[in-house]
């Protein structure tokens, strides 16, 4: 097709835009940093270079606003991208020290870079920081480099240019082709092939058909999605439009939950300005395919990242699973055909395009090509955004990327893919991480959550904890979700409270097998994972809260005894004026101890014990 | 409809299927079953019961299990109905969904008809191994229907209800709320039934497998009354009574059982039998003449029937600018039930307004509501009907008095009020009453009787579709009836009369699909919709066949009744017996944002 946008000439245009921002400080914008300060930070920044013309560099100082550079652990992030360095843990106070010994001086201020948690070093390059340089991003490669709200700084980055060649080309076919071709697959979770997807839909085609980017990122602690929606929204919205023009769909929604405003607000600002400047909309690029977008906030449900329940929530019907089949490719949104895909697959889509199935194809494994983002929180030094190919080994992500585990405590289990994935334990360390692996040892990929415990974590608890999740996210629909959840969190609930029975594990199991087997959609076919990950490698701490009432991390406060070491005590009277019940008794330089129907387990005394007298059991 | 045969294996067993709409359907028609909680032929399938779970094995060598009712069937796949897998879901499920019921089943409305009662026993449930239903967290049970009983301590929350409520009538006056083991399903913001927009029309509780939704059971009432020797208690049955009731005790759907029903009353105890058949006969009678009065003036059209209080109900609520398109004539029972209390006195002796009850058997949960409605009350306070059994109450006496239902021989109803002809009986399927309607009014327009009293383009309105538009020629004079079925279509025909696009004159609405034939207090029968067909050919075969006159003002005893005492249709007297006004019920209500 003809096309009235010369998007290299556009590209040309907006480079020359970035030069001339001149000394370019990114600072972080994510919903992390923002809520460290990195506004205030910002504002600091504008403030002293709105004075001073006296660079280094340059004779103009640009701060911008980016989108989550994925550490953010280490908030607010500052960036001298022509320094190639980066600021950790900046403070408002700390603005005017980089400004002037940096910006102006030509002199890093080395206090605020970051610290390698096993050299101890301050690391000049940010190319040289662990937790990037181990990295392959693709989905990500803008967030935190460009300008979040700015369609020019998308466009410097190659924005629009796949769209732009595909329109030209005009074969929707071969689109999917390539993307068949890719290998990509779903990086919701189940990781179904994205191509095969499109072509399921694309059948359809002839009526109305829809585009739906699934935002709904559910599990406790991921933020992968909601990073990629704040930090390159254009990369999102380029990557709806090409599957709309490949399945021949002239409409889309954006299901994101209200939870994430500022994605919501840097979203519909790029629509409206990708809309103006017709890369969106009507007509576009001057050619006959038009895509109209809209936003749809979801009120935070869980189960409405399921697919069925998202199309429902978008309708305006309550937020429930319906039956498959139909698939929304044959009967979607409003009955006509839909192609659903998450954030990341479709975030994934120009990069593709742009740079060949070839390209993406050469990362990863034999099943699972392209790299995968990652939310790595838990007991590791370096917690934030990771994005790497997939084949990744936990030990990789965990020890380099991750820096290890936190206060040299000892490694013990990875919860992979949230409430719905399960536990891998050492054992799994090499495993490289792709949907069948991750499967096979009966967790799952998942959105990416990864969530690393260390040795103090009580697995039994960990489980209550995710079925709590389950149970109160759980429709309610179909029995076994609802009812299997309740029963299993319930009988969960009673080990952990040293109430359990041995019968109770093989009830547990049981139950878990059938709701897993028995569920309707796949929150309840997922919704046992964590108990039966959890049973499968960890049985002996289930025993341990059983039959030796012992929680063996020490967590459980019903299994919990604190007690004090006569031999050890001085009889300092601090633990009895710590204790917020009164429970220690004891006179002045005779040991102390610890009434045990009157503690209530918080360990106040234990942290206030100079002569490490107090323990727990 | 394709006729390509395909076949898929079940249990080992070579099937064939052509368009069954999904794979429960072929288990069925093979002659196999599974069990279910949540599917019902007649509404959307949910999937949420998981008891219809099978083992699917694909010609590829792909296992899964999925539920059968969602499932479309597919060529060349072999099906496990009982493979070890599904039946340990099936299990499970019934012993989650028992340990959170409450199991109180000797004194449940349900009980003996319960399909969680019945799959429990089947599937062998002899212990619950999940914590149970704490008695203290028992919700309060919804009594403020007049007509239903909710209990949400046995919903197991399979949905049919909420289906059956929004795609029936359109009214979604049950909902979920909350979510996982929270969820409840209830009207609005918690409220009682009878303080939202029900229109009583009992579909919920026809569907409802468990006893969360029961019928106001008046029987011990009525016995009541039957053994006070001060009182004269005299029974009517609708048309549909007698195509169900058999059903109840191993007759077939369809098969009519009036006589049955009319000697069983008498063992029972009642004083005088009639039939609100009678009642249907004037009704045309009156009706007819309204109609050929608004015609003629051209005012207030189309004619709405008032036969359903379901819809009468609705359009109160929902609608009520359009009343005065709705026929000021009572319904049948209501007609019925005033004569007798003014009459009897007249040709019986013993009997006084004051001592005479008068019980009906619908096959209406509705007709409870209808006949407390304060026009249905005289002003010395005594109401024209006082009990409203439906055809599953009514049954339930039979069986209490130890009648031998099958075998007794059948006996004629008192007189007069009692003949009826075949005009009345069809009342009880869905466009009956267009069509009794019609062979009268055809009589009073042209002096004539029509030539073929099978009007059959009025019939089949559930079967197809639910709405049906019949164009009329009387003699020259063009008339068009549209006859729907549910309120969904009857909501439709409001909007087409609202923007200008109806062309017809007169508007048949029953609520239920399918007419009073389906009412939600029939025996249930919503596994099979072919059961409501196969009463309405009870009714339309007794019409044809049975009777000796198929026009209501052939009626003798109708003849007599406006002779003797009500001079004409649309007199002053039978205005005052026989007609009744309508309220607006918007006004003033929780949706009313004026007041």
């Amino acid at each position: 097709m003809e096309l009235t946008i010369d998007i290299n000439k556009e590209q040309e245009l907006a480079q020359e835009q970035i030069k001339a921002q001149g000394f370019r400080v990114l600072v972080c914008g994510g919903t992390g940093c923002v809520a460290n300060g990195s506004e205030k930070v910002m504002a600091k920044f504008r403030e002293l270079g709105a004075n001073v013309s006296t660079l280094t560099s340059h004779d103009k100082m640009t701060v911008v606003p980016t989108g989550c550079h994925g550490f953010c652990e280490q908030g607010v992030l500052v960036i001298l991208p022509d320094q190639h360095t980066t600021y950790v843990k900046v403070k408002v106070e700390d603005v005017e020290e980089i400004f002037n010994s940096h910006i102006i001086g030509g002199q890093p201020v080395e206090r605020l870079l970051y610290t390698d948690p096993a050299t101890k070093q301050h690391v000049k390059k940010n190319d040289d920081i662990n937790f990037y340089a181990k990295q392959t991003r693709t989905a990500l490669e803008n967030c935190g480099h460009i300008n979040a709200e700015s369609l020019d700084e998308a466009i410097a980055v190659h924005g629009y240019e796949a769209l732009s060649n595909i329109l030209r080309e005009n074969n929707p076919d071969a689109v999917i082709q390539e993307i068949l071709d890719s290998g990509l697959r779903g990086r919701g979770g189940a990781g179904f092939p994205t191509g095969l997807k499109w072509k399921f839909t694309a059948a359809n085609k002839g009526g109305k058909s829809y585009v739906v980017c699934n935002g709904d990122e559910g599990d406790p602690g991921a933020f992968m999605d909601r990073s990629v929606m704040e930090g390159d929204p254009h990369k999102l919205l380029e990557g709806m439009a090409i599957a709309a023009f490949a399945i021949g769909a002239d409409e889309g929604y954006i299901y994101v939950r209200a939870e994430y405003p500022l994605a919501i607000k840097r979203l519909r600002k790029a629509i409206k300005d990708a809309e103006e400047r017709h890369y969106l909309g009507k007509n576009i690029m001057g050619t006959e395919f038009s895509f109209e977008l809209h936003i749809k906030e979801g009120a935070g449900a869980f189960v409405c990242g399921e697919e069925s329940a998202l199309i429902a929530s978008i309708e305006g019907e309550r937020g429930m699973p319906r039956p498959k089949p139909p698939f929304p490719a044959n009967k979607g949104l409003f009955g006509r055909p839909t192609l659903i895909n998450n954030v990341e697959t479709l975030a994934n889509i120009p990069v593709i395009m742009r740079k060949g199935a070839k390209w993406f194809s050469s990362m990863g494994t034999e099943t699972s090509k392209g790299t995968k983002t990652f939310a790595l929180t838990g007991e590791v030094n370096n917690t934030g955004l990771i994005e790497v190919p997939m084949g990744t080994t936990l030990r990789e992500i965990i020890f380099d990327i991750g820096g290890g585990i936190r206060n040299g405590k000892k490694f013990k289990a990875v919860q992979i893919g949230g409430p719905s994935g399960g536990c891998l334990t050492e054992e799994h360390l090499d495993l490289p991480m792709d949907y069948e692996s991750l499967t096979k040892a009966g967790a799952m990929v998942g959105s990416g959550g990864l969530v690393v415990m260390a040795e103090d974590t009580c697995m039994v608890e960990v489980a209550r904890f995710f079925m709590n999740f389950t149970k109160n996210e759980s429709c309610g629909k179909c029995v076994p979700c609802r009812e299997g959840t309740k029963n299993m969190l319930k009988i969960l609930e009673k080990i952990v409270q040293g109430k359990g029975e041995l019968k109770d594990l093989e009830i547990l199991e049981d139950l878990a097998n059938t709701v897993k087997d028995g569920s309707l959609c796949g929150l309840g076919k997922t919704a046992p994972n964590p108990v039966l990950s959890t049973l499968k490698y960890f049985k002996d701490e289930y025993i341990a809260h059983i039959v030796d009432k012992k929680c063996p991390a020490g967590v459980c406060t019903a299994l919990k005894t604190i007690s004090i070491d006569a031999d050890k005590c001085k009889g300092c009277t601090k633990c009895a004026r710590t204790c917020p019940v009164g429970a220690i008794e004891g006179t002045v330089k005779n040991p102390h101890h610890i009434d045990q129907s009157k503690c209530i387990k918080c360990e106040a005394c234990l942290n206030s014990c100079p002569f490490k007298a107090i323990s727990k059991a | 409809m394709s006729e390509d045969k395909k076949t898929l294996k079940i249990e080992g067993k070579e099937v064939e299927f052509t368009d069954e709409p999904n794979l429960l359907e072929v288990i069925r028609k093979a002659g196999m079953n599974v069990p279910t909680f949540c599917y019902r032929p007649d509404i959307t399938q949910f999937g949420a019961c998981r008891m219809c779970v099978v083992e699917v094995k694909y010609p590829n060598g792909r296992v899964m299990v999925n539920s059968s009712c969602t499932m479309p069937p597919e060529a060349g796949i072999d099906v496990s109905i009982n493979s070890k897998r599904v039946r340990k879901i099936r299990k499970t499920v019934l012993e989650l969904l028992l340990a959170n019921h409450d199991r109180e089943c000797t004194t449940c409305e349900k009980s003996g008809k319960c399909e969680l009662q019945k799959y429990a026993e089947e599937y062998g449930v002899s212990t619950i191994k999940y914590p149970t239903l704490d008695k203290k967290e028992m919700l309060p049970v919804d009594c403020s229907s007049p007509s239903l009983v909710r209990d949400p301590n046995k919903c197991i929350l399979c949905g049919a209800c909420v289906r059956a409520c929004q795609e029936y009538q359109g009214h979604a006056v049950l909902g979920f709320a909350n979510r996982g083991s929270r969820t409840l399903v209830q009207p609005m913001c918690g409220k009682d039934l009878a303080d939202v927009d029900c229109v009583y029309c009992g579909q919920c509780k026809a569907v409802c497998p468990t006893g969360a939704i029961t019928v106001k059971n008046e029987v011990d009432k009525v016995w009541d009354e039957i053994n006070n020797p001060e009182k004269k208690v005299v029974i009517q049955a609708a048309p549909s009574v007698r195509v169900a009731l058999g059903e109840m005790f191993g007759l077939s759907a369809g098969e009519n059982v009036i006589g049955k029903m009319y000697a069983a009353a008498r063992r029972i105890g009642f004083d005088l039998i009639f039939d609100t058949n009678f009642g249907a006969d004037l009704t045309i009678m009156e009706e007819a003449t309204e109609f050929l009065g608004r015609l003629k003036e051209g005012k207030n059209l189309p004619l709405f029937t008032s036969c359903c209080p379901a819809w009468v109900r609705y359009l109160e609520t929902q609608h009520p600018e359009m009343l005065a398109h709705l026929s000021t004539c009572r319904s049948p029972m209501s007609m019925l039930s005033p004569v007798l209390k003014k009459l009897l006195p007249q040709n019986f002796e013993g009997y006084t307004r004051e001592n005479t009850v008068v019980v009906a058997i619908m096959p209406c949960t509705a007709k409870k509501a209808e006949c407390k409605r304060p026009q249905f009350k005289g002003d010395d306070g005594i109401y024209d009907t006082d009990y409203v059994l439906t055809t599953e109450e009514f049954g339930q006496m039979i069986k209490s008095a130890g009648i031998d239902f099958k075998n007794i021989e059948a006996e004629e109803c008192d007189s007069p009020y009692g003949q009826y002809t075949g005009a009345g009986t069809i009342f009880g399927a869905s466009g009956g009453v267009a069509e009794a309607a019609a062979r009268t009014a055809y009589y009073f327009v042209t002096g004539e009787n029509i030539a073929n009293n099978d009007i059959l383009e009025f019939r089949g309105v559930d079967k197809h579709s639910r709405s049906k538009l019949i164009e009329l020629d009387i003699k020259g004079t063009k008339v068009k009836i549209k006859v729907v079925s549910t309120l969904v279509e009857a909501e439709m025909a409001i909007q087409e009369i609202q923007d200008g696009r109806a062309d017809y004159q007169l508007l048949e609405v029953m609520a239920c699909p399918g007419g009073c034939v389906n009412g939600g207090g029939q025996p249930i029968s919503c596994d099979d919709i072919t059961i409501r067909e196969q009463r309405a050919d009870g009714l339309y075969k007794e019409d044809a066949k049975d009777l000796q006159f198929r026009r209501s003002h052939e009626n003798p005893d109708i003849v007599k009744l406006y002779d003797e005492y009500l001079e004409k249709p649309n007199s002053h007297k039978s205005h005052e017996l026989l007609h009744t006004t309508y309220d607006d019920k918007f006004k003033g209500s929780y949706k009313d944002v004026t007041k």
